[in-house]
């Protein structure tokens, strides 16, 4: 079975090595994966600008680098959640492409989702040992009812402890260009989500989109907190953090 | 009441600066969010709940003229006035004309959002009648200057106990009171002489019934009751348009989830279904009944694709759960209505143009339409209004400039790869040793509040090319 990676274009510019991460365990799952090369942005931050045209153009790009696969498979709840939900509703009446997006969202999948999922898999190439908590992302939790999953993958490494944290499924405040058009308004949000972060006692804070870890991580540096690793679960399940 | 939703930015700044407001604010998570989480769980089927809720409120919208017309001939047979109201200013006319035809002098007010819509109390003053708000928030608040609500259902919710004191104290000149129930007993007895000396009452309602005519009115302190029953002369009902729905059944349904999602009660502690004014035999009721029903943008709404916020029950739930509310609480939003709902209703109401951060300033985290009783799908709303400032043109030149030129360069792989190598290492430089970048020349917003955690330096792809030349990246291909 071919799964078709999109990286997404934060982990391409920003941590390369999430990417990484995400071949190895869906390697290690079995399957042949395709990086297309020509790839770029779901479209997301036109999308939620209001530039509806744009996200087309780009959602329309993605179908045809990606339709050819058995699976596409994403690092992060927020793009697979544009793909998967947000693009059925940009194509909602247009009868050519409607059918083409209906099947790609189909077989669409975002990362914990797939490996739980689909691939059903039993080991993981991981020897992680820590305290971490999760923050559920919100586009994974609400579009894509990615809760569980995550969950039950570190639930298969013996040296995980997890905590929960008090709110753990409330937005960390990133919104994408919101945290720059109303960075203290983001930055309020954020940082009552560092709070219980560190109030649950762990370690680490794992997660699944790059967008949160970047606010969560650059907050936590701004106090002052050097000690709390912000971790992408692909990291901790490829055994790479 | 005047639109400020235009000062959003600097109102929000000064609200999250406002540390005694951020503690009042943790009442909303503490109180509500927990509450409506257990009052759920009470329903045998809160989502096939929340489905027939949604059923019904479309079934009354689709047609919703003809509810009205089977509502006014009900409520016009059980002795009441129906009257319509297309903007705010005629709403005002027609209640301070009815307060004039019976000689009003004082007009007792049970809670209603309209009232704050249409500016009655401004009106009532002007034409040298007394309005009372005798929800304890709302009286709160009127003798505080008249200052506005910042919550739909909790009025008051930015104001602390010491707050209340000193301002009871103040204006009673009373000795200050430090207990909550001392403080309710001393609103009492204010209230009292204004209940018995009104002529009229006015409240909201949250439902009409077109099979019986009548309003219901859902309180928690029984002053609607001192300002229907008692004895006023006059009671007028005012509400939106869209507040009708078909039959009692309706009702029920819906106040299953109201209370629930509004304060995690199962029902509130009062519940009040009326019905014209008081007829021959019995012993309490106004002598006369009107209804004002007001449009004010509600019927442009109506068959376009904002037809959805229709369905709102006005029940607070969005804005409890909201993450942007929670810190900047009711009064950043500038007019009537905050959070979410607030943010889908004050452009639609008051114009695109005159409350463009509203729309923006939202995570699209998702979580209001998940608690939305009648499933709103708000963040969708959002996102419609900000195609629809974007296709006027109204977003700022540096935002249309920035989505263009990444627009640019996300269809045109060859030079999106160039521009983002250059880009992953400019800020990787910039990121220092430390790894981090304490301040951003484009995008300072995000530095305001934390640091931008420095790229790795390479991107994804020109790694990966690499891997696979040198064989190491497994079986796959490009």
């Amino acid at each position: 079975m071919k799964v078709g990676l999109f990286v997404t274009c934060l982990v391409d510019a920003v941590r390369p090595e999430i990417g990484f991460s995400t071949l190895k365990l869906l390697e290690g799952a079995g399957y042949e994966v395709v990086v297309p090369e020509s790839q770029t942005c779901c479209g997301q931050p036109a999308y939620n600008s209001g530039d509806s045209r744009t996200a087309r153009e780009l959602a329309e790009k993605v179908l045809r680098e990606f339709e050819g696969f058995d699976y596409v498979v994403l690092p992060s709840g927020s793009c697979g959640g544009q793909i998967k939900v947000q693009y059925l509703e940009l194509f909602r009446d247009d009868p050519d492409l409607k059918a083409r997006i209906d099947r790609l969202a189909g077989k669409t999948y975002e990362l914990t989702d797939f490996l739980v999922n689909v691939a059903k898999i039993a080991d993981l190439p991981s020897s992680f040992a820590g305290h971490v908590t999760y923050h559920d992302s919100c586009s994974g939790l609400r579009e894509l009812g990615v809760k569980q999953q995550p969950r039950a993958l570190l639930a298969k490494l013996p040296g995980v402890q997890l905590t929960e944290m008090k709110d753990c499924e409330q937005c960390c405040g990133f919104g994408g260009t919101f945290s720059v058009k109303y960075g203290d308004i983001s930055g309020a949000i954020v940082d009552e989500k560092c709070r219980n972060i560190q109030a649950s006692g762990a370690d680490a804070v794992v997660l699944g989109d790059l967008g949160c870890i970047l606010n969560i991580e650059g907050r936590l540096l701004r106090t002052g907190d050097e000690k709390t690793r912000v971790l992408h679960i692909a990291q901790v399940l490829a055994g790479d953090a | 009441m005047q639109v400020q939703s235009m000062h959003f930015k600097v109102r929000a700044g000064q609200k999250l600066a406002d540390m005694r407001l951020q503690k009042n604010l943790k009442k909303l998570s503490e109180k509500f969010v927990t509450a409506r989480a257990a009052a759920i769980t009470e329903l045998d089927d809160f989502e096939a709940t929340r489905d027939a809720a949604v059923e019904r409120r479309n079934r009354a919208l689709a047609h919703l003229d003809v509810w009205l017309e089977i509502f006014e001939r009900n409520a016009s047979a059980r002795g009441a006035k129906v009257l319509y109201a297309e903007t705010h200013e005629e709403a005002v006319r027609l209640i301070v004309d009815i307060a004039k035809h019976h000689g009003v002098r004082k007009v007792t007010k049970s809670k209603s959002m309209v009232s704050e819509e249409v500016g009655l109390n401004h009106a009532f003053e002007a034409a040298g009648i007394q309005p009372v708000e005798t929800d304890l928030g709302e009286y709160i608040l009127q003798i505080n200057d008249n200052e506005a609500p910042s919550h739909i259902i909790a009025p008051v919710i930015h104001k602390d106990k010491e707050e209340i004191s000193d301002l009871f104290a103040k204006t009673h000149a009373t000795p200050r009171k430090t207990e909550i129930t001392q403080l309710t007993r001393e609103a009492r007895e204010v209230l009292r002489s204004h209940f018995l000396s009104a002529d009229m009452g006015v409240t909201g309602a949250n439902f009409l019934i077109a099979e019986t005519g009548s309003a219901t009115v859902v309180t928690n302190e029984g002053n609607e009751g001192m300002c229907t029953i008692l004895p006023p002369k006059v009671h007028v009902v005012l509400t939106g348009i869209e507040k009708v729905l078909p039959t009692l059944e309706d009702v029920a349904t819906l106040m299953r989830l109201l209370p629930r999602s509004a304060t995690g009660q199962p029902i509130s502690n009062y519940f009040s279904v009326l019905t014209g004014p008081r007829r021959a035999g019995e012993e309490d009721g106004p002598e006369h009944m009107y209804y004002v029903l007001v449009d004010a943008g509600r019927t442009g709404l109506l068959g376009g694709e904002f037809q959805e916020m229709l369905r709102c029950i006005r029940c607070g739930a969005c804005m409890n759960h909201c993450p942007v509310y929670q810190k900047i609480g009711g009064h950043a939003y500038g007019w009537v209505y905050p959070g979410p709902m607030g943010s889908v209703l004050t452009p639609s109401y008051v114009g695109i143009e005159n409350a463009l951060d509203l729309p923006q300033a939202a995570t699209l985290c998702g979580q209001c339409s998940v608690v939305c009783p009648v499933k709103i799908p708000l963040p969708d709303l959002l996102r419609k209004l900000r195609e629809k400032q974007w296709e006027r043109g109204l977003r700022p030149w540096y935002e249309k400039v920035g989505v263009a030129l990444w627009a640019y360069a996300a269809l045109r792989p060859s030079r999106y790869s160039f521009g983002s190598k250059v880009a992953v290492r400019v800020r990787r430089w910039m990121g220092g040793d430390a790894k981090r970048i304490r301040t951003l020349p484009v995008g300072a917003g995000w530095t305001v509040s934390r640091d931008f955690p420095a790229p790795s330096g390479r991107t994804f792809r020109e790694m990966y090319r690499e891997r696979r030349a040198s064989g190491q990246a497994g079986s796959t291909r490009t």
